[in-house]
């Protein structure tokens, strides 16, 4: 550690030109310090032995074999058609959830800005799917809602029909027929709220007068919510879909109970864990863990760069 | 916080406004109603029998039991479900502890007296938060296993602090940013020390973003699966995990899996109607200023 | 001007080395501490099964109360206990000191050292009675070195279940000894015999121990193989083909609903509930179904597994209990075991929750039982004939490279298995042809296969 601070302190003297300076700079750095060493330690650390063991050749069920293997696990991830599935799956599943639950929690949101009888009623039953556990809401979704003889969209049909004397309604089987679509409406679910908490706040937060004044001026609803609202939510808007792919994308609960990973709706979590706790070759596990960490970084410095407003570089004494 | 949504339309028709309020609210409940529908027929599931639960179509006016839940509590297999969920709330509260305690310091650095380049800190906290979590699995796994971590309830607690922690910076961050400069300087003019001004200014005047912190890391701490599902086995499995083996091979289970579902959540969704209003100011305030 | 990744780099250098170190030592400490000192606990890991759950219920009061030793569950369904119980032994963790396994894992673990012989302990005692297990059950949990390394808890072949009552009504008759082709007929002419009833209930949940373990006893007798003895990839030959085609298609035709999630678990639901007329799956299940308390006790008939070019097609499975090396709690693993696997457990099963639900399939004692066979009248003998007629040195056509009915002994098979039954259920579920299917799956099993031809 003493070494690596040798290049910042310096970095830190050279600016101010005073020993005490330098010392200042220490000070004002030590109370963010635990924290930072501490995420050094509890993911830097794996990930360096993440990189160790993609270089080598190590399966748990054939101890006798274990050795270096150079590139073999890289080569055979690129080559696993399975891997390369299951980053379209990861691509679709995370962009669908996260737009159409952003846009249904914009339109909730909304409805809830403006008041009317019942308004706090309702927020709260709003609030409810994002407050069961994942596994609890990916089991009700599966078993209690899907399942073709007796959940409740095919006991909802039967019901219906019923009421038109048919007494052959249609009982789909919802998982089998469209199952990345039956994970994501639970995932919808379960974040619609989520998104619509942060943009209610977003909502209250703006400025009345200028609206105001807009609308005295002889706007209309919409021009106040094109020109006005939108530009004000952008950035609780690029919030709630950060915080909600880096959720998302990481998804294994839905996915692992709702189909197992079946039925092509494998995303990249599902299959690394796969890899690493079915198939045992801790190799091939790992080599897929460094190239998605690698690819998620690119992704995110690009997001965060470039897209985002959130962390725009500020002006610091 | 609500009066301020108290504001004309812009209908200059009285009428038409009052239509369009009405048209408005009942969009509200309708959205609102089809959210709570699943939510709703679990709770009431949970309350049926196993036949009862099975039907199809639905039997909403069925009789209710506590079958359900005695199942969940063990009645017919003697497994109790209590050391997994105190391994739960165990793992959520200490987590949040330690998040909190690392968070306060690091975010007051990051936002009162920011060092520089404080946003590529900020950025680097983030960034470990996009990680796949999945790739981790394995080294943890095999570091536990050699410093006999495994199954055991503060090997949880260390990664769900490294889960929320970027968040709760993130967040802590922007609630710090919230305290006037005029007050601090005054205080450092008045002789306190760092201490004293965390103790005395800060922490009261963040207290609200501090609850809403609080209340998110708890919330994805109890949550968490994959960890605990790979990571535990007899003495620190959680709720989540124990939630799993509840679908068995032993005739119906739908209304047994819906009371354990609703017994799993219920701590989270306590923490969350309690506080719905310091939730929405928390995700709000706290991460876009 | 960032200082950040300059310092990241160096701290990373820095702690490369620390963290090789840990690997190093890490491999090279892997060796377990076995040998109890008479504690007094057992970690149990099981499937979630229901003659395990009444295990569970039972040992509290009887085994703990007897012995002053306390048993903590770990119960799972059965994909993922297969997976922690891998970890957990190929790891040699320690976590569990006793884990259900069968005939597939024990070769293998056992070949590596990561189980506790069990001669010198369970098999050892009068008490125990190891000559009444039946010896097809024990052939496959010994060692290459002849040792014995797991208990059978309960034995199972695999058979065909139908309701009596409904092929009445219908004027329906089930052959004894049925062929895959009789049976499609059947399940044609039974499917919606009532209102909502399908045909038949035939497992569609990858997993190779789900969907996997049915397919492979139709492939077996549809003159299909895994692998040729000397292994060459045979998933998109010819037996195969047709007999994933018979498969599938009879599933999406007259099958369950939500086929492509149903595994034993699921079928067993549909098939008490009167969803389904026939359900081929295994002999366990049917002390599960005449149980008293099962809607349809009484009504079921027991045929053998279907048949095209063999003689018989049940496949031979049995959850036994294993003593992982680097369980810690030796000794009192072993008494478990004892307890558990004993004739004495059965009778107290059949005492305390009815002699139909005793873990039957292991004992030749059982199936001599005056009780047993009052309780299990209508099942046992069926069961008798499919454990007894299971061929697992010869399930098929053709010579084999490995022993087994329903499952090849390698390593790979955990994964393979699984990977191409994903393929499979996602062909019953119409998301794709059988031979995109089986195109897939060689590809997989062609590769695991190279690696057998060059050593």
């Amino acid at each position: 550690m003493q070494k690596a601070r040798r290049p910042a302190g310096s970095h830190t003297a050279a600016a101010s030109r005073q020993p005490s300076g330098r010392a200042r700079a220490w000070a004002r750095r030590a109370p963010m310090m635990p924290a930072l060493v501490y995420m050094v330690i509890v993911t830097q650390l794996p990930f360096v032995a993440t990189l160790v063991i993609s270089f080598m050749n190590w399966d748990a069920l054939r101890p006798e074999e274990r050795g270096w293997a150079g590139f073999t696990n890289y080569k055979l991830v690129f080559r696993d058609p399975d891997m390369r599935a299951s980053v379209i799956t990861t691509v679709w599943l995370t962009a669908g959830v996260v737009l159409l639950s952003l846009l249904l929690g914009l339109g909730v949101a909304l409805l809830l800005d403006h008041k009317f009888r019942g308004r706090g009623a309702v927020r709260t039953m709003m609030i409810a799917p994002f407050l069961v556990v994942p596994v609890a809401a990916a089991l009700l979704w599966k078993h209690a809602l899907y399942n073709p003889e007796y959940g409740l969209l095919n006991g909802a049909l039967t019901w219906i029909w019923s009421l038109f004397g048919s007494d052959n309604p249609p009982q789909p089987d919802w998982i089998s027929s469209s199952p990345l679509a039956a994970v994501a409406v639970s995932l919808i679910w379960q974040w619609t709220p989520f998104m619509m908490l942060i943009l209610l706040a977003g909502l209250q937060s703006r400025p009345l007068e200028i609206i105001e004044a807009a609308r005295v001026d002889g706007a209309n609803a919409f021009q106040i919510f094109r020109h006005l609202t939108l530009p004000h939510l952008r950035r609780y808007l690029e919030l709630a879909a950060l915080l909600g792919s880096v959720y998302i994308v990481q998804n294994f609960d839905a996915v692992f109970t709702i189909t197992s990973g079946g039925l092509g709706t494998a995303n990249l979590p599902y299959t690394i864990y796969q890899t690493f706790y079915q198939a045992h070759d801790y190799g091939r596990a790992s080599a897929a863990g460094v190239i998605v960490v690698l690819g998620t970084i690119v992704v995110a410095t690009f997001a965060l760069r470039t897209v985002s407003t959130l962390l725009r570089e500020e002006k610091t004494s | 916080m609500s009066t301020t949504l108290a504001r004309p339309r812009g209908h200059r028709d009285p009428f038409l406004r009052h239509h369009s309020k009405a048209v408005v609210g009942l969009a509200g409940w309708i959205v609102g109603l089809l959210f709570f529908a699943p939510f709703a027929w679990m709770v009431l599931t949970s309350f049926h029998s196993e036949a009862d639960a099975a039907t199809n179509p639905p039997s909403v006016a069925a009789h209710l039991t506590l079958h359900g839940y005695r199942e969940f509590f063990g009645a017919s297999t003697g497994a109790s479900p209590w050391p997994a969920l105190i391994n739960s709330a165990t793992a959520s509260v200490f987590s949040t502890l330690l998040v909190l305690a690392l968070s306060i310091p690091a975010a007051y650095a990051l936002s009162i007296k920011p060092v520089r380049k404080w946003s590529d800190v900020m950025f680097f906290f983030l960034s470990t938060k996009m990680l796949p979590v999945v790739a981790g699995l394995l080294p943890v796994y095999l570091a536990a296993q050699n410093l006999g971590m495994l199954d055991n309830i503060w090997l949880l607690v260390i990664l769900y602090t490294t889960m929320n922690l970027p968040i709760a910076v993130w967040m802590m961050r922007s609630f710090l940013a919230e305290i006037p400069v005029a007050i601090l300087e005054a205080a450092a003019i008045d002789g306190a020390g760092l201490p004293t001004v965390f103790r005395r200014i800060i922490i009261p005047m963040a207290a609200p973003g501090i609850a809403a912190t609080s209340l998110i890391c708890f919330i994805f701490s109890w949550n968490e699966m994959l960890f605990a599902q790979v990571l535990t086995g007899v003495q620190a499995s959680t709720g989540p995990v124990f939630l799993t083996s509840f679908v068995t091979s032993q005739g119906l289970f739908l209304a047994k899996v819906c009371a354990a579902a609703v017994a799993v959540s219920i701590p989270v969704l306590i923490a969350g109607f309690a506080a719905q209003d310091r939730l929405v100011q928390g995700l709000t305030m706290g991460a876009v200023k | 001007m960032h200082y950040r990744p300059t310092r990241a780099r160096l701290t990373t250098a820095a702690l490369t080395g620390l963290t090789c170190t840990a690997l190093l030592t890490g491999c090279a400490g892997a060796g377990g501490s076995g040998g109890g000192d008479g504690d007094k606990t057992v970690n149990v890991l099981m499937v979630n099964n229901p003659q395990m759950l009444d295990l569970q219920k039972l040992t509290k009061d009887q085994f703990t109360k007897k012995t002053g030793i306390k048993v903590n569950f770990t119960v799972l369904p059965e994909n993922e206990v297969r997976d922690k119980i891998t970890q957990d032994v190929a790891t040699q963790a320690g976590g569990y000191d006793v884990v259900t396994v069968g005939a597939y894992e024990v070769p293998l673990w056992a070949k590596n050292g990561w189980l506790s012989p069990l001669d010198n302990t369970v098999a050892q005692d009068p008490s125990f009675k190891q000559d009444d297990v039946f010896a097809s059950m024990t052939d496959g949990l010994r060692g290459q070195d002849g040792k014995l390394y797991a208990e059978p808890f309960y034995g199972e072949s695999s058979f065909l279940m139908y309701r009596k009552d409904i092929f009445d009504a219908k004027h329906l008759t089930m052959p004894d000894r049925p062929t895959w082709k009789q049976v499609a007929d059947l399940a044609a002419k039974a499917d919606g015999a009532e209102k909502g009833m399908k045909g038949i209930c035939l497992r569609g949940k990858p997993g190779w121990g789900e969907l996997g373990a049915a397919l492979t006893t139709v492939v077996n007798t549809e003159g299909g193989t895994w692998f040729t003895k000397d292994w060459k990839a045979q998933v998109d030959g010819e037996g195969f083909t047709k007999a994933t085609e018979d498969y599938v298609d009879l599933v999406r035709k007259h099958g369950e609903a939500g086929a492509p999630q149903a595994g034993f678990a699921e079928c067993l639901n549909n098939f008490t509930q009167s969803k389904t007329a026939m359900w081929m799956d295994a002999t366990s299940a049917a002390g599960l179904l005449e149980d008293p308390s099962s809607p349809v006790a009484g009504k079921v008939g027991y045929a053998q597994a279907p048949v095209t070019d063999t003689k018989a097609s049940g496949w031979l499975w049995t959850w036994a209990l294993a003593q992982p090396k680097a369980g810690k709690h030796q000794d009192a693993g072993a008494q478990f075991v004892k307890w558990a696997a004993s004739q004495d457990y059965e009778k107290l099963v059949g005492d305390k929750l009815g002699w139909s639900r005793v873990p039957a399939g292991k004992r030749k004692s059982t199936y001599d039982n005056r009780d047993y066979q009052k309780a299990a009248a209508p099942f046992y003998q069926a069961t008798l004939t499919a454990i007894s007629e299971a061929d697992p040195k010869n399930p098929g056509t053709q010579p084999r490279p490995t022993v087994g009915v329903q499952y090849v002994t390698i390593p790979e098979f955990q994964d393979l298995g699984t990977k191409v039954t994903q393929e499979v259920s996602a062909a019953i579920a119409g998301r794709q042809s059988v031979k995109q299917a089986l195109d897939k799956g060689q590809k997989l099993a062609e590769q695991v296969a190279s690696k057998y031809r060059n050593n």
